[in-house]
């Protein structure tokens, strides 16, 4: 019984970890604030169900095309709304945070809740792992949270475009007179952040249904991890999402459920106010602030 | 020497992050003394002043400020004790006329406590101070916005504000840069003055020529090291210092 | 008509060139000038609860409620501090008042300003770890720890848990409602505005401009973001205090989005900076929204909508827009 605990708690983790992965590539990574992430997470998910159910396409072209839908929005977001806000972080907060909003309390009015409302897992089978029945999908979703964890950080650290997200966080006035088109860049940040929840939606929402309020859980959630593991560090995402993937597991099977989202919530205030800048975090200077 | 230093900096370090900033940098400044801190760029020298100012704390190594230890103490709270210094980059509330961003340094506790505990009138005392660094009171240029104020005007600006602290050590952060020839020698008056008040300076310059005419020492930084330590004239002869600047063995 | 070679001209109205100083004492067309736009809305909301019927003055309470939210909003955000939860000062403030008198039987009368002080004591020391970092952790943490408490609320069922404290006294009659309410709203509007344009708020506004210049220049940021913090967020316990009396319940919707959401619509329509354009978004979005009460979970994304375009499109918002014509007007000029 302990193993299966322990089990699903690998799996939370896995799937904290594929949350927060693509608020940390455009937060934390390339810093452009994106508080619209959730709506993009649940928009994804209806946009995939729609494509299934409206057009009979199947699930291995329907994800792919909700992927790019979401990347097309992010990029839009940025085209239209957060250029305009650039470098003024509070308003770039303001203004997602209200394209969210709008976008998530229009899937609740629209009342698209219910059983039938989900998307099909890929591959339907279960395995018996230490006398605990896992499915396919959820094995899938640790995988792929490995792999793109480890994608993402090859792709931060050796190729071009990984680089220069990373170097118009630091310091954009240098990158631009390095020939880099910092708005462009940025664009593609908050893009490729989008295509990433999108993807995290496909494989994790077969595990129950689409709930508009599931996405204000996800921003929290992938704020958390991000907080707690250090904006912009991969390490600290693995790290932070094991951390609150185990606590959240342990707590359910232990305490009760209720007690889950408090556990998460109150270790993001305690790291705040004992390491603000998360485990991985850069410790910042007064001239850099942290 | 007789009289203890009033400014002490004892092997202070600084590492960001894989970047020795600074490396076992000591120096003393006496009272009333005018120090220029000079050396290539990059050499660390506004490192030093943010290690000195407490706006960066240091890896190792202490800072004494008439004797007592001031390392990791908060910025704010240096300035309090009587530590004034002004930014390389000046960025003043550009919305707000020259003698309306003189209020915020004049809200601060320690003008409070100079002044015997009473603020006075501010709008007064921040015209006061603008026209003693040649803001023409006739002209009413204190009364302009900062954003319609060339940049000889803001670097005044600056001045005033840290003079505003009535502080006993001021750091100035390249206040020559950016100014015409005729802008320096206005301004030189009023840090001999300063000097003559008794306050002790510390300026960080580019334009060795106007430097060394008020500086009564220099210390030359390389890479965060220091190099030099002494008379203008004699520091200028030193084989380290003149590689440094020129990169050629002399 | 080419504008290629014009440009804009704004030019200070004669009347305010005039009614500058002392001088506006030489005629009563220019002291009316300067006392119109503060009479309005002293007037507005003095008079109208006289003349309105029972359901558009249940409005104009709403209205002073959020209004008062706005206020403490834009107080935070001229100081630096963005909150995305205006509904956690709201909540604690219900709470305490809900149980200072359903617990300890204090007369509402006393238990709203103490509710007050108490509800913006706990705020302060919930967001007083966050102060340090950058903005945009203050941000999130307000968005949090409100969603935090309803769960607490929830698994622990304290004061009441999902049912609630019901039954809590209410206030003398509905005229005291509504007159204590709309003179709290008109004595904060004018008193803090007035604080915020005396040399004080200067220095908030400071450290939200340039903190780092704020700091050398010996003044402790983190002490006035802390004044500035409990000065805000009890004004928002007061507003959630005072509902508490109105509904004479206090449960966990209090700690509800709109709560959150409303205030920084209305802020930054109306018009961020200065805490008339608070009121006046206010005044427009409340009504409004009473309005499409029939469109129900639409009006959030209305909402939504609004705050992105105002804040893209007209981030001085409404206020300063007409502010600005009231006081001086434009004309197309050639470039010389």
């Amino acid at each position: 019984m302990f193993l299966g605990t322990m089990i699903y708690a690998l799996i939370n983790s896995a799937i904290l970890a594929l949350m927060a992965i693509g608020f940390n590539l455009t937060f934390g990574i390339s810093g452009v604030a994106n508080f619209a992430y959730g709506a993009v997470y649940i928009l994804a998910a209806y946009a995939s169900w729609l494509l299934l159910n409206l057009t009979g396409i199947s699930f291995w072209l329907a994800a792919p095309i909700a992927i790019l839908l979401s990347m097309a929005f992010g990029a839009g977001m940025y085209r239209f709304v957060l250029l305009r806000v650039r470098g003024q972080a509070l308003s770039e907060v303001i203004a997602t945070f209200g394209i969210g909003l709008a976008v998530l309390e229009l899937f609740n009015y629209l009342g698209l809740v219910g059983f039938e409302y989900t998307l099909p897992v890929l591959i339907d089978e279960s395995f018996m792992i230490a006398d605990t029945m896992v499915d396919m999908q959820r094995i899938l979703i640790v995988l792929m949270a490995g792999l793109l964890v480890a994608g993402l950080w090859a792709f931060t650290h050796y190729t071009r475009l990984g680089l220069a997200f990373r170097g118009i966080a630091q310091d954009e006035r240098t990158a631009l007179t390095l020939g880099m088109d910092s708005d462009r860049i940025a664009m593609l940040a908050v893009s490729f952040g989008c295509g990433l929840a999108a993807f995290a939606a496909c494989i994790v929402i077969p595990l129950g249904s689409i709930s508009p309020s599931e996405g204000y859980e996800v921003l929290i959630k992938a704020l958390a991890v991000c907080i707690i593991g250090g904006l912009g560090s991969t390490g600290g995402v693995i790290l932070a999402s094991f951390l609150i993937g185990f606590a959240e597991r342990l707590t359910d099977a232990y305490i009760s459920s209720h007690w889950t989202m408090i556990v998460s919530l109150a270790a993001i205030l305690i790291v705040l106010v004992i390491k603000p800048s998360g485990f991985f975090g850069r410790q910042k200077e007064l001239e850099e602030r942290i | 020497m007789g009289a203890a230093p009033i400014l002490e900096v004892r092997e202070l370090y600084k590492n960001f992050g894989g970047v020795q900033a600074i490396s076992d940098l000591s120096f003393e400044l006496a009272e009333g003394e005018l120090l220029g801190l000079i050396g290539p760029n990059g050499s660390g020298k506004t490192t030093a002043v943010n290690l000195i100012t407490g706006f960066v704390k240091p890896t190792k190594g202490d800072v004494f400020f008439r004797g007592r230890r001031i390392t990791g103490v908060a910025p704010y709270a240096i300035v309090g004790l009587g530590i004034a210094r002004t930014f390389q980059m000046v960025k003043p509330f550009y919305r707000l006329p020259a003698y309306k961003n003189m209020i915020i340094p004049l809200y601060s506790p320690r003008v409070k406590k100079m002044a015997g505990g009473r603020y006075g009138d501010r709008d007064a005392v921040a015209l006061d101070l603008l026209e003693e660094v040649g803001f023409e009171r006739d002209a009413q240029v204190a009364y302009k916005t900062a954003s319609a104020l060339p940049q000889g005007y803001l670097k005044r600006l600056e001045l005033a504000k840290a003079i505003s602290l009535q502080p006993d050590v001021i750091i100035l952060d390249e206040l020559f840069s950016g100014l015409s020839l005729a802008e320096v020698a206005s301004i030189v008056p009023i840090i001999e003055k300063l000097g003559m008040e008794g306050k002790t300076i510390i300026m960080i310059e580019h334009r060795l020529k106007e430097l060394f005419r008020i500086a009564d020492r220099v210390v030359v930084l390389n890479y965060g090291q220091k190099i030099a330590d002494g008379k203008p004239g004699q520091v200028m002869e030193s084989d380290a210092v003149k590689k440094a600047y020129l990169g050629v063995e002399a | 008509m080419s504008r290629l070679n014009q440009r804009r001209e704004r030019i200070d109205r004669g009347i305010k060139a005039r009614a500058g100083d002392v001088f506006a004492l030489c005629s009563w067309r220019e002291m009316l000038y300067l006392l119109a736009p503060r009479l309005i809305p002293v007037v507005g909301f003095l008079g109208l609860p006289l003349v309105l019927d029972d359901y558009w003055q249940r409005v104009l309470l709403s209205v002073a409620v959020f209004a008062l939210l706005a206020i403490s909003w834009d107080i935070l955000s001229q100081s630096g501090m963005i909150s995305l939860g205006q509904s956690l000062f709201f909540g604690l403030g219900a709470y305490c008042s809900g149980i200072l008198n359903h617990y300890f039987g204090w007369h509402p009368l006393v238990a709203l300003p103490a509710a007050a002080l108490l509800g913006g004591l706990v705020s302060t020391l919930f967001l007083l770890p966050v102060l340090r970092l950058r903005g945009v952790y203050f941000s999130m943490v307000t968005l949090i720890i409100p969603l935090m408490l309803v769960r607490i609320v929830e698994a622990t069922k304290i004061f009441g848990g999902t049912e609630g404290l019901s039954g809590i006294a209410p206030l003398p009659s509905k005229w005291v409602e509504l007159y204590l309410i709309v003179a709290v709203l008109l004595g904060v509007l004018f008193g803090f505005r007035r604080m915020l344009n005396s040399d004080y708020g200067l220095v908030l506004k400071g450290i939200k401009d340039n903190d780092r210049s704020v700091i050398n220049a010996g003044i402790n940021i983190y002490w006035f973001k802390t004044q500035a913090l409990f000065i805000a967020s009890s004004i928002g316990a007061l507003a959630g205090a005072f509902m508490t009396h109105v509904y004479m319940f206090v449960g966990m919707p209090v700690f509800a989005l709109d709560y959150s959401i409303l205030p920084i619509a209305a802020a930054v329509v109306g018009g961020p900076g200065t805490l008339a354009g608070a009121t006046l978004g206010a005044v427009i979005l409340v009504p409004l929204s009473e309005i499409l009460r029939g469109i129900g979970g639409l009006r959030i994304v209305f909402y939504g909508i609004f705050l992105a375009v105002f804040i893209v499109g007209l981030p001085e918002g409404l206020f300063h827009y007409v502010e600005r014509k009231y006081h001086q007007f434009e004309r197309w000029v050639e470039v010389e």
